[in-house]
């Protein structure tokens, strides 16, 4: 009945070999620690016993050199661990230019991707080996995350703003994926597997059925559909800035200010247009708030971006900010808003 | 003729819900904790037996969530933060300092008041359908989509927060107004500086959580976008509010147990404690940088890298002055008159799981490491071997030292000796396979898991089963010995400290004569006089 039963993750990813080389030091370190106070608390209490109801101790009042040493000495232990543990983390927000983006939206309770060649999936997420993916994630709800064990990462879902979670399988495989931040009844249903697949496995399954429109292809129909494109025109009299080139620039706002034209700047343009006017333009775009969903924003984005990319290349130009494009990274709102 | 004590003076219900003496309200605390103490635990229960196979077959997800929650709810804010303060600290400070009482007798009835009011809403909310939101209250979760008895709740934390900061300023005020002719600060038992250290944090601490659940009310019941973005909020400012207080809470459970193990390896060591100023500031050095790291709660939620990076940096400094309090127990031991009771053993207990809670927590204090195992049963099993394994370790042991000066009667130390082996070795069973749980990946806060995890989930729901036992255990022998105990001398373990050189149970006045203090409190062998480092 119990046959199965692992003590140790799969390491299937270029992450994971970096993560478990610093636990297993760690572990080391730490279990060193833990056995020499055992040891010595266990051996202390068997030599010194009380062998007379009124024997008391030696006056031993302290040692400045042994306080310092046990000071200093764990100090620089945790400054390597630190360090250890930051390069990791900082690998993990590295730009990753060439990777492969895919759009994931998290709501109560399921996973959506979308792949930028029109696949779709939901709880389920395939990726091919070797190639950087990044995944740029929103939430639909309440706070999610997306955590693939076998390869050691997880990053929050925050609704409201874009999180960028980025990888590199090293071994085909199914592999769980969980929600591990709490969010309601069917939080433990919230659950499926990244599937890493060899790279001509991937084209193969790229190529398969369930394709249908590309995001860039969705957001073209909504644009029309939702009427953006009424005042979004591609003339120089439009009402309402151009979009063709945009992505990726830098614009000057009405505040004199400027902004710079990512993901976290065009979803708050379509869902709180006032907050950041381009100059030269009037505040008369209407809220688009309630009206897109997550995923849909994400396919406008992806239509935007596209008006932007270059001639000739498949890959879309890299994130205009170095990190990731969080809340802390946006410029500064207008003051007022 | 029974001589006088607090016990016997004054007998029927109002002279124990008027009291303003200190020891009668830590007993009123005792009892009320107590019943919060094992409500908890059957909610723990249920979880653990809800767990026992992968498959959701006890009870529904909605009900399992509403178990952890209130599991969580009841051990933290009604449990584990005002034990060893407001049961120990409030019998012990005024006696260990030389006084009559604390410095605001009636605030100090007053706050058991509001600890009641508090626990009677969370029991509302418990009864009338109970919370499901998790312990922590994340947003927009609890603001815009539970549908559950929140603000009850949230109210309950509320003003329970304020019997906390109310007996924080009495334990301060009593501290530097009331001391004992000729006990300076650094004669001072070292209990009394870490519960000055956790006073501390309860009042600079707690209006913080106070205000932080106010606005999750205000929010959800007025609509204020504070948190919920599609109200123009932002849900990870909860999670810093949250944490500012938070985090420092798990100091205020654990600092108050370190006084407490402190006390007690000097006492069946017969040895003053190795460096004792030391021991003295590194609970207050454990407030202070404890203010300072509650950000490593979101190194996954989106907070920046480089704040990321600071607060990792925090969180190593301060398992420093964590690591000076082991070695020094350690070094207090070495050439001791070691007695091995069950106070000792609970100690021992307390320096084993500790030293495993704390070194785990440098797994997730390190950034990059923490990414994989954050919100995953390593960082429950972490907590709890710091907050069961350190916190309730050094409640336990806290109550066998002190219990014959409380009761006047002693226990069945060889029952003693059996409940503390089994709460160790069950303690172990439950925690220990769920650090293995948490690097394989198994989120908490799961009503349903992946088969691959049950053996390991087996083996912590036996593992709660012999922990239940030997909770169970110190409620039935402690109550035995106040009826059939012995009883108790004034000094029954041979140890120093004013509280025995009084009388078992104390008189209500504590001191007939003001004492006088020539000396450290606990000096079993001459010593030179302890300055300032």
């Amino acid at each position: 009945m119990f046959t199965n039963f692992p003590l140790f993750p799969s390491q299937a990813s270029v992450e994971a070999t970096q993560v478990d080389g610093l636990y297993f030091f760690m572990l080391a370190v730490t279990a060193f620690f833990s056995l020499l106070i055992a040891t010595l608390v266990v051996f202390f209490a068997v030599k010194y016993r009380r062998r007379q109801a009124d024997e008391v101790g030696a006056a031993i009042h302290g040692s400045l050199a042994l306080e310092l040493l046990w000071t200093i000495i764990p100090f620089f232990i945790m400054m390597v661990m630190f360090g250890w543990g930051a390069k990791i983390y900082f690998n993990l927000f590295r730009p990753t230019p060439g990777a492969m983006e895919v759009y994931v939206v998290g709501k109560q309770w399921m996973w959506k991707a979308q792949h930028m060649d029109g696949q779709r999936e939901i709880n389920e997420l395939h990726v091919p080996v070797g190639r950087p993916v990044k995944l740029i994630m929103a939430s639909e709800d309440v706070i999610h995350s997306f955590f693939i064990p076998a390869f050691r990462v997880k990053a929050d879902v925050v609704p409201g703003r874009y999180q960028v979670l980025s990888f590199t399988a090293s071994k085909a495989g199914r592999y769980h994926l969980f929600c591990t931040q709490y969010c309601g009844t069917k939080h433990s249903g919230m659950v499926g597997s990244v599937v890493a697949m060899e790279p001509q496995d991937f084209q193969a399954w790229l190529g398969g059925g369930n394709a249908s429109d590309t995001p860039a292809a969705a957001g073209e129909k909504l644009f029309t559909d939702l009427a953006c494109s009424s005042c979004h025109t591609n003339d120089a009299t439009a009402r309402a800035p151009q979009l063709k080139g945009a992505f990726g620039t830098t614009v000057t706002l009405a505040n004199g200010s400027t902004a710079v034209v990512d993901e976290a700047y065009v979803r708050e343009s379509i869902l709180n247009p006032q907050a950041k006017v381009v100059a030269g333009f009037q505040p008369i775009m209407p809220t688009f708030q309630g009206l897109v969903t997550e995923e849909q924003l994400l396919q406008l984005i992806a239509y935007v971006r596209s008006l932007s990319a270059q001639p000739g290349s498949a890959a879309s130009p890299a994130p205009a900010s170095p990190t990731m494009p969080q809340s802390s990274d946006r410029p500064a709102r207008e003051p007022g808003k | 003729m029974e001589t006088l004590n607090y016990l016997n003076n004054g007998h029927g219900l109002a002279s124990w819900l008027l009291t303003k003496d200190h020891k009668r309200i830590a007993l009123l605390y005792l009892v009320s904790i107590t019943a919060f103490f094992f409500l908890g635990g059957m909610f723990a229960f249920m979880i653990r037996l809800e767990l026992l196979t992968p498959a959701g077959d006890v009870m529904a997800s909605d009900t399992y969530n509403k178990m952890f929650t209130m599991h969580g709810v009841v051990m933290v804010f009604f449990f584990l933060i005002p034990s060893i303060p407001a049961v120990l600290g409030n019998f012990l400070i005024p006696i260990m300092i030389g006084a009559k009482d604390l410095a605001f007798p009636r605030i100090n009835l007053l706050s058991w008041y509001i600890y009641v009011l508090g626990g009677l809403f969370t029991l509302v909310a418990a009864l009338s359908g109970g919370v499901d939101t998790g312990w922590t209250f994340y947003t927009p979760y609890s603001t815009a989509a539970a549908n559950s008895h929140v603000i009850t709740a949230a109210l309950g934390i509320f003003i329970t927060g304020f019997s906390s900061i109310l007996t924080g300023l009495n334990f301060i005020v009593s501290v530097h107004r009331m001391r004992a002719p000729g006990l300076t600060w650094f004669r001072l038992p070292l209990f009394v500086w870490s519960m000055y250290a956790t006073s501390l944090i309860f009042i600079l601490g707690t209006p913080v959580i106070a205000i932080t659940v106010l606005l999750v009310a205000a929010e959800r019941t007025l609509h204020m976008g504070i948190f919920d973005p599609a109200l123009g909020g932002d849900p990870v400012l909860f999670q810093h509010l949250f944490w500012f207080y938070s985090h420092p809470a798990v100091y205020i459970m654990i600092l108050p147990a370190m006084g407490v193990i402190s006390e007690i390896v000097q006492a069946f060591s017969r040895k003053n404690i190795f460096g004792y100023s030391f021991v003295a500031f590194s609970s207050l050095a454990i407030a202070i940088i404890g203010f300072l790291v509650w950000g490593h709660h979101l190194f996954v939620s989106g907070q920046s890298v480089y704040a990321g990076l600071m607060f990792s940096i925090l969180s190593f400094l301060v398992a420093i002055p964590s690591a000076v309090k082991v070695f020094n127990w350690t070094a207090t031991i070495y050439k001791g008159s070691v007695l091995l009771d069950s106070a000792m053993l609970y100690a021992f207990g307390f320096i084993g799981l500790f030293t495993i809670g704390g070194l785990t927590g440098l797994f997730l204090a390190a950034v990059g490491l923490d990414v994989h195992v954050h919100d995953t049963y390593f960082v429950i099993a972490h907590f709890h071997y710091i907050m069961v394994g350190g916190a309730i370790m050094g409640y336990m042991g806290g109550l066998h030292y002190w219990w014959p000066k409380i009761s006047g009667r002693m226990y069945s130390e060889g029952w003693a000796k059996l409940a503390a082996g089994l709460i160790f070795i069950g303690f172990n069973l439950t925690f220990f396979p769920q650090f293995i749980l948490g690097y394989l990946g198994m989120p908490r806060r799961y009503h349903v898991y992946p088969p691959e995890f049950q053996v390991l989930n087996i083996a912590s729901t036996l593992g709660a089963t012999v922990l239940a036992v030997g909770y169970l255990l110190p409620m039935v022998y402690f109550t035995y010995s106040i009826f059939y105990g012995e009883k108790a001398s004034a000094n029954p373990w041979g140890a120093r400290g004013l509280e025995w050189e009084i009388p078992s149970p104390p008189p209500t006045e504590n001191f007939l004569v003001t004492p006088i203090v020539t000396h450290g409190t606990h000096q079993y062998a001459p010593s030179r006089e302890v300055g300032i480092v």
